[in-house]
């Protein structure tokens, strides 16, 4: 079951720009579908450079953390590179108790993202 | 803890029934106009604690509940949150921030409880959680 489509994707250049649509990422449907849509932009489609969008995302549980983490280590697994981007504070204080800022490469912005990537 | 409501469910071993409880309390928080922080950190708490109690505390055993009581007050919120499961020695989870443990699943639900609470306590057995948040402004609020 695929179910709803729950990011956008836009193309700059040759990274992929993933924008969750949900404010909450907290329902475990929800959750699961997000990481398999995650998960095949780089093992269905191949997809390289990374950038998961934020912008919209005003909640995110523990569950969701580890769909992140999973991803990050398919996209490394594929020799490829994620960033975050658009965080919002609170959020990134979610990031930040758990040290998860360590692991991933965050960025203020999208425009900051791209740049050198 | 002047006027003081308290309210309790039992509810199904079901994450939507966890979702409508959270509601229930989020509202009773933003009746008594509670800090947006406050509310982002009950919410975040709630919803890790009541998946807990529900996934790993009841194994999703549709026979099995967890009663949820909270008490609200100007100054704090109280929750409860008890299943019918074994309990867990809360000392046995990882520290998820340690470096072995960065890229594991698992223990990140309870440190945000603990970072977003005031207080996070399981009873012996594990199986009972008390969570309290004390409101951001309530200091401001008594001069």
């Amino acid at each position: 079951m695929s179910g709803h489509r729950r990011l956008d994707i836009e193309e700059v250049g040759d990274v992929t720009i993933a924008r969750f649509i949900d404010k909450k990422i907290l329902d475990e449907g929800n959750i699961q579908v997000i990481g398999n849509q995650l998960f095949g932009l780089v093992e269905d489609d191949g997809r390289q450079k990374i950038v998961l969008d934020f912008s919209n995302v005003e909640y995110l549980s523990s569950a969701a953390l580890g769909k992140l983490i999973t991803m990050d280590k398919k996209v490394k697994a594929a020799k490829g590179k994620l960033r975050l981007c658009s965080v919002r504070p609170d959020i990134y204080e979610v990031f930040a108790i758990t040290k998860l800022n360590k692991l991933f490469n965050m960025f203020d912005n999208q425009e900051e993202a791209l740049e050198g990537f | 803890m002047a006027n003081i409501e308290e309210f309790e469910e039992i509810i199904p071993s079901d994450t939507a029934a966890g979702r409508e409880v959270q509601e229930r309390i989020i509202e009773s928080l933003e009746r008594r106009d509670f800090a947006m922080r406050d509310v982002f950190g009950v919410r975040l708490a709630l919803e890790e604690a009541l998946v807990n109690a529900i996934k790993h505390g009841n194994r999703m055993d549709p026979d099995k509940t967890v009663r949820v009581n909270w008490q609200v007050c100007e100054t704090k919120v109280r929750i409860v949150i008890e299943d019918q499961g074994e309990g867990f020695d809360v000392n046995d989870v990882p520290d998820p921030t340690e470096d072995e443990n960065l890229e594991k699943p698992g223990g990140r639900g309870i440190m945000l409880m603990r970072s977003f609470m005031n207080l996070i306590e399981y009873n012996d057995s594990g199986n009972c959680l008390t969570l309290e948040k004390v409101r951001e402004s309530a200091d401001d609020s008594d001069d």
